[in-house]
């Protein structure tokens, strides 16, 4: 299951996309980045497999990165092994130059999207989001 | 041995079914570890294979592999999805690059290469990697297809042994130990049911 939280009226802000293995936990999260920015970061999540079930899958991880597509780039958040796995497969699918402005990053999924959504309002560029959000782990 | 379209849909045949007889001898394997998916998300990317084995096999055999890879990384999900379709997309790839099958054995090293970096996992962490490569070291030897078969079954049941260390299997820490790991027994299956046709229809 996959869907695009907002319109971008700044389609110059990176991007956030949140993939769980769980569509509540995905939507979850993605409600709580639109509380926090409102619809001026694009945003989409995905969760499930391909089924509904838990999991992951490329496609759905590919139409949510490209729901939530910025020229500016695309912060990613993923939890367990196989939404890293798969999301990095789903980047590669959508061709070098795509690609190259797309950070999967290494952070908590709901802490770290809320913060990178919150640099990401203020115009910050992708490495400053990501670096943001990759504070929180250790 | 050259492998037709016929051989090549009817081993995506015999794969399919292989995969589906034990599909839930893995999603237990899995259970013990894991999330226990293993075997539904095989089955489900072994059948999209199925469904378009008519128009694979109508393709070369390197791009065959190639959309089989793609298939597989679309259908499986989990992380198995992105290492088995690595493997088959790598190995499709490094044989159109390389002509055909005297350089097979380099074509598969170079996408066991490949499976490793999409998996950030080595030799001993509990993974379907633990079978590729004891595979690729026979298939260097050119061993005969019924000692590859052995060896991968040999391999999957030897990372009973091992502490998983990628993966969900990891946060069990030495708990995962005494399992057979869920990647490694399919990849041994698909090993043993590829190599028993070869045998049955070439022997070399
Ligand atoms: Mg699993």
């Amino acid at each position: 299951m996959t869907a695009r939280i907002a319109d971008s009226p700044r389609a110059g802000n990176v991007g956030i996309v949140i993939v769980s293995h769980s569509p509540l936990v995905a939507r979850g999260a993605a409600d709580m980045v639109r509380q926090m920015v409102g619809d001026c970061v694009p945003l989409a999540w995905t969760g499930g497999n391909v089924e509904g079930g838990l999991g992951t899958h490329v496609a759905g991880i590919k139409s949510a990165i490209e729901a939530a597509w910025s020229e500016a780039g695309v912060a990613v958040f993923v939890d367990l092994g196989g939404a890293e796995t798969n999301s990095e497969a789903a980047v590669e699918m959508l061709g070098p130059a795509r690609a190259g402005k797309v950070s999967i990053c290494n952070a908590p999924l709901v802490e770290g999207a809320v913060i990178a959504a919150a640099e990401a309002s203020g115009g910050s560029p992708l490495a400053k989001v990501v670096a943001t959000a990759e504070e929180l782990s250790p | 041995m050259h492998i037709g379209a016929a051989d090549l849909a009817e081993l995506i045949a015999l794969c399919r079914s292989e995969i589906d007889r034990n599909c839930a001898h893995l999603s237990d394997l899995d259970s013990a570890i894991g999330d226990g998916d293993h075997g539904a998300n095989m089955r489900r990317g072994l059948e999209a294979v199925f469904a378009e084995r008519e128009a694979i096999a109508a393709l070369a055999l390197p791009d065959a592999l190639e959309r089989i890879g793609t298939i597989l990384v679309m259908n499986i999900g989990g992380a198995a999805g992105p290492l088995y379709g690595t493997l088959a997309m790598e190995l499709g790839r490094a044989m159109s690059e390389r002509g055909g099958a005297p350089d097979f054995a380099a074509s598969l090293e170079r996408a066991i290469a490949a499976v490793a970096r999409r998996g950030r996992s080595g030799p001993g962490d509990k993974t379907l990697l633990d079978v590729l490569y004891p595979v690729q070291v026979e298939v260097l030897r050119r061993s005969a297809p019924a000692r590859v078969a052995e060896c991968a079954q040999s391999a999957a049941q030897s990372t009973q042994a091992m502490q998983a260390r990628r993966g969900r299997a990891a946060y069990l820490g030495a708990r995962s130990i005494g399992h057979e790991d869920p990647g490694a027994s399919s990849c041994a299956l698909l090993t043993a049911t590829i190599c028993r046709y070869l045998r049955e229809h070439d022997a070399p």
